[in-house]
């Protein structure tokens, strides 16, 4: 058994919260400015521009990429020989706070679904996986909501064709419209149940943005490769207002299902697709 | 084309959905709560935090203030959310708005009407939007923290005509 202090678990979620906000991912950045490099409308190439420039100013002023920083959601990867020295759940959530306040980030959660009220700061939505080994693997994904609100999920026949959830996870785009920030990363979850098919969609998110080398490789690469095509087809474009770039990429998670049903979640983020993920 | 607040009835007229321009002025944040609590005003007869007439409202909740800056994080937010509470709005004078994404075809209608414009910011670069923002502070309702109404004067801020004052959108339907 190892030993994890709950203070390095709240430090490690703290710093990540910051990383997160401030620091666009790497892939992101090299997306977009692939987008950038191929757009042939030249107002979504101006758009693409800003939208790294707008990086550029938030890693170095140490600003929110987006004022919207998010409902944070942290999902942790607990190894079965690891122990933490005092409440995993609490450090999490401290460690949300402390991040938020001291980086400056915005107070979005509001405490009750119906009363609203004053916003703070927490709490943070937790997905707590146990898996092998002695480390706890900590993500954070500050979901911005102008996207999260165009979630969608569909519960399909097995014998549903693949033509039909084509059209179902790309009118799940066109329906995003120029709304939610695009172009967006689109998460595509497949099987499982209803809930579980949202989270894969989720945790697609997570997935780096391969270089298009590496794409289309294997049965749901190629998916996803199509997807990606008909998506870029609706003409959407950066900020909605024309061009080939809708999405950046499209990421398929999957999972077992019932012989009965296929549950289908589509999980949009918007073109500031933030995460940070750290090993103790 | 440089644009600076006060917009005249006669600027807002020229101006055509597609076209670029850079708003120089004072503008007012106010999202989903602070609409709420304007028509609640409205309703009530009560005095409004601020002019309503010829005013500019942002859709924006921006980030905390970090140490030595003017602003934090600010840019816009999904317009739609506030469709329903703006036909009311333009009624009672408001000149333009700022936010991101398509409109409802009721607010296309009564911006029309009321000779208005809808505008759209860089969506998702709030840092970079944040560099435009001379000086902010909190003219009302400060208990909803990031959904308080704020004055901002800004400095040649890059926009997008989405919608001009003949209900012409930039966007297909």
């Amino acid at each position: 058994m190892r030993s994890i202090p709950s203070r390095k678990i709240t430090d490690a979620v703290s710093r990540l919260c910051m990383q997160a906000n401030f620091e666009l991912r790497r892939d992101v950045l090299r997306a977009l400015r692939r987008a950038q490099a191929a757009e042939k409308n030249s107002r979504a190439r101006r758009m693409l521009e800003a939208i790294v420039t707008n990086a550029a100013v938030a890693r170095r002023e140490r600003l929110a990429i987006c004022q919207d920083t998010g409902l944070p959601v942290v999902f942790v990867e607990l190894g079965q020989d690891a122990r933490v020295a005092g409440d995993l759940k609490k450090a999490i959530v401290k460690g949300v706070e402390e991040g938020y306040r001291k980086g400056c980030l915005r107070d979005s959660i509001v405490g009750d679904p119906l009363k609203r009220g004053r916003p703070g700061f927490t709490p943070p939505v937790l997905h707590i996986d146990i898996v092998p080994g002695n480390k706890i693997t900590l993500a954070v994904l500050p979901k911005g909501f102008g996207c999260e609100n165009k979630t969608q999920l569909a519960m399909f026949n097995p014998t549903a064709s693949w033509r039909r959830i084509k059209d179902f996870i790309v009118g799940a785009v066109k329906a995003a419209g120029p709304d939610a920030c695009p172009p967006y990363v689109v998460g595509v979850g497949l099987g499982g149940t209803a809930e579980y098919a949202c989270l894969l969609a989720k945790k697609a998110l997570l997935r780096k943005i391969a270089r298009p080398r590496l794409q289309g490789a294997g049965s749901t690469r190629r998916l996803e490769k199509e997807l990606l095509a008909a998506i870029n087809k609706l003409g959407i474009g950066p900020m909605g207002l024309g061009g080939a770039t809708t999405a950046l990429a499209v990421s398929i998670g999957t999972y077992p299902t019932h012989i009965a049903g296929l549950p289908v979640a589509v999980s949009i983020s918007c073109h500031a697709l933030r995460s940070a993920k750290a090993t103790l | 084309m440089e644009l600076a607040t006060p917009l005249s009835s006669r600027t807002l007229e020229n101006l055509r959905c597609g076209q670029e321009v850079f708003l120089t002025g004072v503008v007012y944040t106010a999202r989903d709560q602070a609409h709420v609590r304007l028509a609640a005003a409205l309703r009530r007869g009560a005095k409004l935090p601020f002019e309503l007439k010829g005013s500019i409202i942002y859709y924006c909740g921006p980030t905390g203030t970090p140490k030595g800056k003017v602003i934090g994080s600010c840019g816009p937010t999904t317009s739609r959310r506030m469709d329903a509470l703006t036909p009311l709005l333009l009624s009672k004078g408001v000149a333009a708005m700022i936010g991101k994404g398509n409109r409802s075809s009721e607010v296309r209608r009564a911006i029309k009407r009321h000779k208005a414009v809808y505008f759209v910011a860089c969506a998702g670069c709030g840092a970079l939007i944040s560099t435009y923002v001379q000086e902010a502070s909190v003219v009302a309702f400060n208990n909803l923290g990031p959904e308080a109404v704020q004055r901002l004067r800004v400095e040649r801020l890059p926009l997008v005509v989405a919608i001009d004052s003949r209900g012409k959108s930039v966007y297909k339907d």
